[in-house]
């Protein structure tokens, strides 16, 4: 049953995937710490951190595409979910921090200790555990995707509106983590972290740890979304997202096919924010944006949506491009951002991965008529 | 359990509905055996569709009996568990999984767990397989099996619904306009398949092409106004005066 649910995870072209990417998770920490450093194939330790944070966000526009891609579920929020995983993490890390804070409190946080709160609230109990802070980072962005998708899709909220109701989720957050009174930190989040399961997070080698976890969660949350659309609940994503209507008078329950996927996909959206916290140093409210939400979003249609490859290319790629652009041209990467948008809608509906399909497609079968022309001739003489 | 209180397979009686004032079904009985074909014509606005809705369970009725095998209240289930109870519908515009095999939409069809965790770990078995083999034959689609279902013509559609309905295994069809823009050709077609059908289990088709109904020769029932105007032969209603007013004459 489950090496089944393996079996057709691991088709074709996703363990190919999978295996580049623990390709990765090996060879771009080995040469960072191996290789001297004028070595032609030594990564930098900026460049590993760069693109440790690519592959987060990668991670989290794979998590989008399960719901969008596969299930027509436009969501405008889920950068919340990856906020919330990655302030689940900062907690963690604001609880290592011990009496090194700069007013030396042993338990409470900076930030508590200037607003003059005597006690640790509730909500922080437990987060000095590393298990217990990994359990809220895939429990507190799955229990609100649950909420707000059983509310949702029992009562068929579709389309743009629930897109719209997504967009006020995240932005009813980012309101509510910069008020003092919540317990985050505010306006200026959760900063100045120091270790992680004991290792300083400044280190080299830690940042080289934590790079090579990014690429090992990735490819485990694509074997995951591999597994998940190639399995008939998969086929029955992809109906809800054709004909909502046909796939409930055939029987199923749509409005659980859903809440799965989205929970499932607030899961991994958690993962992705936990992973890139350390890697940054900082959690504020900012991640809650809703243009950050809306970003996720241009980085899967870039890649290609419906695809599993398409939004990890397309969050790396886009990624590497607003990095260069913002150094490069400061000004225009949102016009930037803002054309290739509507350049992949016009002429790229199917993203990167579309445009090599078709190319790839194009090429076999021009081969194979090449192909069939040489069979033919022979056959041709013979019968002469 | 208590006692079925008819022996007809689906029981309607007095069932109202109105929207916005708009009385769509009005008093509306009728009932339908195990295994009968039945047809029912109306002109526009007559409430067909809105008949449907209501036995599917996408609209509830104001007020009214609805009952499936004697003591299911229809009007206590959602599309889902009335589907898993054995009510089949075709859409009136042919809608099938376009971006699926013709093969792999009969196989989501096809009566089973179609619970999250069934669907996620289990395989297709080879009687199932077998099953939707038998389904391609009778809706006339084996030799297109692994083609995209986007790529079927309009009339395949349609055939290819009516195969997902019976993927079903369901006890009553629900049929609405199943011939709408089909060449004549497929129309005969189609009345063959659906006599093919009935008798293992109820067939409800409504239709506006009369040399259709013709063709499947059974019961028919007239709808005007949301209510029941006449019914029984094509012959004999066609006859009646009111239905001819209402709407053959027109």
């Amino acid at each position: 049953m489950i090496t089944g649910f393996l079996f057709r995870a691991l088709d074709k072209k996703a363990i190919w995937v999978a295996l580049a990417l623990l390709a990765v998770a090996v060879l771009v920490p080995l040469s960072n710490a191996m290789l001297p450093i004028n070595h032609p194939l030594h990564v930098p330790t900026h460049i590993m951190a760069l693109f440790g944070k690519y592959l987060c966000y990668a991670m989290l526009a794979l998590a989008l595409d399960l719901v969008w891609g596969y299930c027509g579920i436009l969501s405008l929020g889920h950068g919340a979910f990856f906020a919330l995983g990655g302030y689940a993490m900062g907690m963690y890390l604001m609880r290592q921090i011990g009496t090194r804070g700069v007013y030396g409190h042993p338990i409470l946080p900076d930030f508590m200790v200037f607003l003059n709160w005597k006690e640790l609230p509730w909500f922080w109990f437990g987060f000095d555990m590393f298990w217990f802070a990994m359990l809220m980072v895939l429990f507190v962005p799955g229990l609100l995707a649950f909420v707000f998708g059983w509310f949702a899709f029992r009562s068929r909220v579709n389309g743009v509106y629930l897109s719209i109701i997504t967009q006020a989720m995240t932005y009813a957050l980012l309101l509510a983590f910069f008020r003092n009174e919540m317990g985050f930190g505010g306006n200026n989040g959760l900063t100045d972290f120091k270790d992680i399961l004991g290792y300083s997070v400044q280190a080299q080698e830690t940042r080289a740890a934590l790079f090579a976890a990014t690429a090992i969660g990735l490819a485990i949350a694509f074997v995951l979304c591999s597994g998940i659309v190639n399995s008939r609940y998969g086929k029955v994503l992809v109906s809800v997202r054709d004909a909502e209507s046909r796939t409930r008078f055939i029987g199923y329950r749509v409005e659980h096919i859903k809440l799965f996927a989205f929970v499932v996909s607030a899961m991994i959206a958690g993962i992705a924010g936990a992973l890139y916290v350390p890697q940054v140093g900082i959690i504020n409210p900012g991640e809650f944006a809703p243009a950050n939400s809306i970003e996720v979003v241009i980085w899967t249609a870039v890649g290609g949506r419906g695809t599993l490859i398409g939004p990890i290319i397309g969050a790396v790629a886009v990624n590497f491009g607003k990095s260069y652009f913002t150094a490069a041209f400061p000004e225009f990467w949102l016009f930037a951002l803002g054309a290739l948008f509507v350049a992949t809608t016009l002429f790229l509906p199917k993203g990167i991965v579309g445009l090599f399909n078709e190319g790839w497609t194009r090429l076999r079968s021009g081969r194979e008529a090449d192909r069939a022309e040489e069979t033919l001739q022979p056959g041709t003489e013979a019968a002469e | 359990m208590t006692e079925k209180l008819t022996k007809s397979l689906l029981y309607l009686d007095g069932v109202s509905v109105s929207f916005d004032g708009f009385k769509a079904i009005n008093e509306l009985s009728l009932t339908v055996e195990h295994g009968e074909m039945r047809a029912i014509i109306g002109p526009n606005g007559a409430g067909k569709t809105t008949m449907m809705d209501i036995i599917t369970g996408k609209t509830r009725p104001d007020s009214g009996t609805v009952l499936f095998e004697g003591d299911i209240d229809l009007t206590r289930h959602d599309e889902s568990a009335i589907a898993l109870l054995g009510i089949g519908r075709k859409f009136q515009k042919p809608t099938v999984f376009e971006s699926h095999t013709v093969e792999d939409n009969l196989e989501l069809a096809l009566k089973r767990d179609h619970g999250i965790f069934a669907t996620l770990f289990t395989d297709t078995s080879s009687e199932q397989k077998e099953r939707i083999d038998e389904i391609l034959e009778t809706i006339r689609l084996g030799h297109r099996r692994s083609e995209l279902a986007a790529d079927l013509s309009h009339g395949q559609k349609q055939w290819l619904e009516i195969g997902m309905l019976l993927a079903q295994d369901p006890k009553l069809l629900l049929v609405d306009e199943p011939v709408a823009g089909m060449t004549d050709a497929e129309t005969i077609e189609t009345a063959k398949l659906l006599r093919e059908i009935a008798g293992e289990k109820a067939v409800i088709v409504v239709e506006h092409d009369m040399t259709f109904i013709r063709d499947l020769d059974v019961k028919v029932t007239v709808l005007a106004e949301g209510s029941v105007l006449a019914e029984g032969s094509l012959d004999h209603v066609s006859a009646d005066e009111r239905v001819i007013e209402s709407y053959l004459g027109r």
